[in-house]
C-alpha cells in the first residue's frame, strides 16, 4: 500500500506542489483539490512537471473543484483521472495513508 | 493626483493575484471594489498571475456549497468601474486567452450610453507603467 | 424576530431581512411593509422587481446610486432620481426596498 498525498495550492503561487512530487516515493498518488486544481491544466507552464513526474506517481484532480473555476475536464494534462468527492474517498480507503500538504 | 473643484481624486488599483473559492482574497476584493467604487475615485482593477482565474468563463460552484460570485464582475461597469487590466503573460503562462475570461463592459453615459470593453490586455511592462501610476495599491 | 404570515414563519436577521432568499414571495413583501406603516403600490413593485432581477443576474443588490441609474434607464428620468425613489422608500431606497424584495442588505448602502 502507498500513500496518497493531496495539495490544495495552486503551483503558480506556492512551491507545496514542488515539493510533493520531489518527496513522494515512486508508487504512491497525488490527488490535487480546491486551488491547486489549476496544476492539472495542458499548455500551461506547468504542465511538463505533472507529465514528468507521471512515469512514477499517480495524479488524480477533483472534480468539483475545476468545475467551480470554470476550467475544464477536457483541458487537463492527459493521464490524469478527474474523481468525485465519493472518488476522493475511496482514493483514502485505497491508500494507507493521506499525507496533506498545505 | 488630480484636483476636479475641491474634491481630490486619487488613482486606486485593486491588484488580483489569487484564485477564487481556495482562498476568501478574491470575494474580499470584490466587495471592497463595490463598497469603494461610491466614493468617486479614479479605480482600475488588475488580475494577474492566479488572479486571471477570477475572470474565468463558465464557473459552477454548485457542487463546492459557496456562492459563485462571477456573475456580479459584469455588474462593476455599472459601478463606474472601467478599467480592468488583464497581464498576457500571466495568461499564457496559464495555457489562456481573452476568449477564456469573461467579456466585461461598461456603458459610456457621455456617449449615448454606447458599450464599451473594460478589459485591457497589457504586457507585463505596461502593467508596471499603470501600477508606477498610482497613488495607492490594494493587495488581495 | 421571525415574520409570521399566513401562519407560517420566516426567519430574518435582527434588521428584518429575510434569513433565506428562496422563501420570498409577494406577501412577504406586503407583510413587512404593512409592518412599517406602508402599502405597496405599482410604482413600489416596479423597483421590488427591478432588484429581484438585478439580484439574479449579478448576485448582488445595488448600491443606491447604482439603482438609481438604472431605474433612470429601465423606467425613465422622472423615475430615476433620488427624490422620486425616497418618496416611495422613504427609509432609504436600496435598504428598504432589498428588505421588501427578500434580498441581502445592500453592500455599502444608505
Amino acid at each position: 500500500m502507498s500513500m496518497l498525498h493531496t495539495v490544495n495550492k495552486s503551483p503558480f503561487e506556492r512551491n507545496a506542489l514542488d515539493s510533493c512530487i520531489r518527496l513522494a516515493k515512486a508508487g504512491s498518488a497525488i490527488l490535487l483539490t480546491e486551488d491547486g486544481v489549476v496544476g492539472a491544466m495542458k499548455n500551461t507552464n506547468y504542465s511538463k512537471t505533472i507529465s514528468d513526474a507521471m512515469s512514477n506517481i499517480k495524479f488524480y484532480v477533483l472534480g468539483p473543484d475545476l468545475k467551480a473555476r470554470g476550467l475544464s475536464e477536457d483541458n487537463i494534462v492527459d493521464g490524469i483521472t478527474v474523481v468525485d468527492y465519493a472518488g476522493f474517498v475511496d482514493l483514502t480507503t485505497e491508500h494507507e495513508t493521506v499525507q496533506s500538504w498545505l | 493626483m488630480e484636483n476636479e473643484g475641491d474634491q481630490v481624486i486619487k488613482k486606486f488599483m485593486y491588484m488580483n493575484r489569487k484564485a477564487p473559492y481556495g482562498t476568501i482574497y478574491a470575494l474580499e476584493s470584490l466587495e471592497v471594489v463595490l463598497i469603494a467604487a461610491a466614493f468617486d475615485q479614479d479605480v482600475s482593477l488588475v488580475c494577474a498571475d492566479d488572479g486571471v482565474y477570477q475572470l474565468m468563463k463558465g464557473q459552477n460552484t454548485d457542487d463546492i456549497g459557496m456562492k459563485n460570485f462571477s456573475p456580479t464582475y459584469s455588474a462593476l461597469g455599472d459601478y463606474d468601474i472601467k478599467k480592468i487590466y488583464i497581464e498576457k503573460e500571466s495568461l499564457e503562462e496559464r495555457g489562456l486567452s481573452l476568449d477564456d475570461l469573461q467579456d466585461l463592459k461598461y456603458e459610456d453615459e457621455d456617449d449615448d450610453w454606447a458599450e464599451k470593453d473594460s478589459i485591457h490586455l497589457v504586457s507585463r511592462e505596461e502593467l508596471a507603467q499603470v501600477i508606477d501610476e498610482q497613488d495607492v495599491v490594494f493587495s488581495f | 424576530m421571525p415574520l409570521e404570515v399566513d401562519g407560517q414563519s420566516y426567519e430574518t436577521d435582527e434588521e428584518g431581512y429575510l434569513a433565506n432568499l428562496n422563501d420570498w414571495k409577494p406577501e412577504l413583501a406586503n407583510a413587512m411593509a404593512a409592518a412599517d406603516g406602508a402599502e405597496l403600490g405599482e410604482n413600489h413593485w416596479e423597483v421590488i422587481n427591478f432588484l429581484r432581477e438585478y439580484y439574479e443576474e449579478y448576485q448582488i443588490a445595488p448600491a443606491v446610486r447604482v439603482l438609481t441609474k438604472a431605474i433612470g434607464k429601465k423606467l425613465g428620468k422622472d423615475k430615476g432620481n433620488s427624490k422620486y425613489l425616497y418618496e416611495l422608500f422613504p427609509y432609504g431606497p436600496a435598504k428598504q426596498a432589498c428588505k421588501y424584495a427578500g434580498l441581502p442588505k445592500p453592500t455599502g448602502c444608505v
